[in-house]
């Protein structure tokens, strides 16, 4: 594994105040050198890479890298993302977002941007609860799971992010947890060098928020729960008690032209005269 | 075959980035790190290392570098190797903060 390290350090903003703000054990980090890796590997100029980040632990990733960066509103990372990738479809558009910050106050603009099947990859880092907020339950933290705001365990039944983004219409939807960080990186990689709306969910654990209060004595302890139950879908598919494994892997998988396209090809074609819908 | 593959990497932990979690320690298949007494990561068998990479892909902090020996010192003590490379590394913003606790 020759120079994964260097390869990192020369993308991120060195006077920036550094080691990284997350917690011990937070696997942001991780999701962050994927993120580099990916766009090392796919050889997209730095100037031609926009990442925009909501609020929340997973916001100060924009912070690190040095891309063209926007830290945007809470919730609002798509809406400013789809503004950005529909004025220069050029541009490589990430919008990393937490769960909160894209399924509970930007949900809705989570469904549109998929429904529009916008050109933007959204990288949502899913900690399954509220980090930096002080822990309360999200709207992905899993059904009976304890939470500073549900002392004796969540009621409400948690979001399925895939199954919201395939049944939104995005062109591609994946996930991956931190633990097979190859795979999360192969994952990345499709996402960005696909047309359309993309999704990849990373599963990462938050040790500080969520793990003390679920039973998680060290960072290492949430890993291996990760190592276990996180198992590609077809090996998912297979097991007789599916009980806490998560599928991961590629999950949709559609070669639609994206909005910014469709626009390009609509505007060609009214301005040739020929007129109507392209 | 695998003991061919030993030890032919040099495993730099940087105490400055490192917060002490202990993934790297705890998932190394070869035992190479292991948590010291100030908490944090060390490289205690840095010639059993498989050059797997899983430390420097999962290190949330990007304090763990591998890189891959001076070929012309292969299969000599660890002591004859570490001055040189420790002069080798290349210049890094943190590289002056690189000393052991």
């Amino acid at each position: 594994m020759a120079n994964v390290t260097q390869v990192i350090h020369k993308y991120l903003r060195h006077n920036k105040k550094f080691p990284l703000v997350f917690c011990p054990g937070c696997g942001h980090g991780i999701v962050l050198g994927s993120l580099v890796r990916s766009v090392d590997a796919l050889n997209i100029p730095q100037d031609k890479v926009v990442v925009v980040a909501g609020i929340g632990c997973s916001g100060r990733i924009a912070a690190y890298v040095d891309f063209n960066t926007v830290h945007a509103t809470h919730g609002r990372a798509l809406t400013l993302a789809t503004g950005i990738k529909m004025s220069n479809p050029e541009l490589t558009v990430i919008a990393v977002m937490g769960d909160g910050d894209a399924f509970s106050i930007g949900g809705n603009h989570f469904i549109h941007a998929a429904r529009r099947n916008v050109g933007v990859t959204a990288l949502v880092l899913n900690n399954f609860i509220y980090g930096m907020t002080g822990g309360q339950c999200s709207s992905t933290t899993p059904f009976g799971a304890y939470s500073h705001t549900s002392p004796f365990g969540q009621l409400e039944k948690s979001f399925d992010i895939v199954d919201m983004a395939r049944a939104s219409g995005a062109n591609g939807v994946f996930r991956e947890s931190v633990f097979h960080a190859k795979r999360l990186d192969a994952l990345l990689q499709k996402a960005l060098s696909r047309p359309g709306f993309n999704l990849v969910e990373a599963l990462t654990p938050c040790f500080t928020q969520y793990g003390r209060n679920n039973k998680f004595k060290t960072p290492v302890d949430m890993f291996s729960w990760l190592k276990k139950y996180a198992v590609p879908i077809e090996k998912y598919e297979k097991l007789e008690n599916k009980d806490g494994y998560i599928p991961t892997g590629v999950f949709v998988e559609k070669e639609e032209p994206g909005l910014e396209a469709r626009y390009a090809a609509m505007r060609d074609s009214l301005r040739a005269g020929k007129g109507g819908a392209a | 075959m695998t003991r061919k593959k030993k030890g032919k990497t040099k495993v730099t932990v940087y105490p400055a980035w490192c917060k002490g979690c202990g993934i790297c320690a705890a998932f190394c298949p070869a035992k190479v790190l292991e948590m010291g007494p100030d908490g944090k990561a060390r490289a205690v068998r840095e010639e059993d290392c498989v050059n797997c990479g899983f430390c420097e892909l999962h290190c949330p902090d990007f304090a763990i570098s591998v890189e891959p020996a001076d070929p012309e010192k292969n299969g000599k003590s660890a002591e004859d190797e570490s001055p040189a490379e420790e002069s080798a590394l290349p210049a890094r913003e943190h590289a002056g903060e690189n000393q052991p606790g």
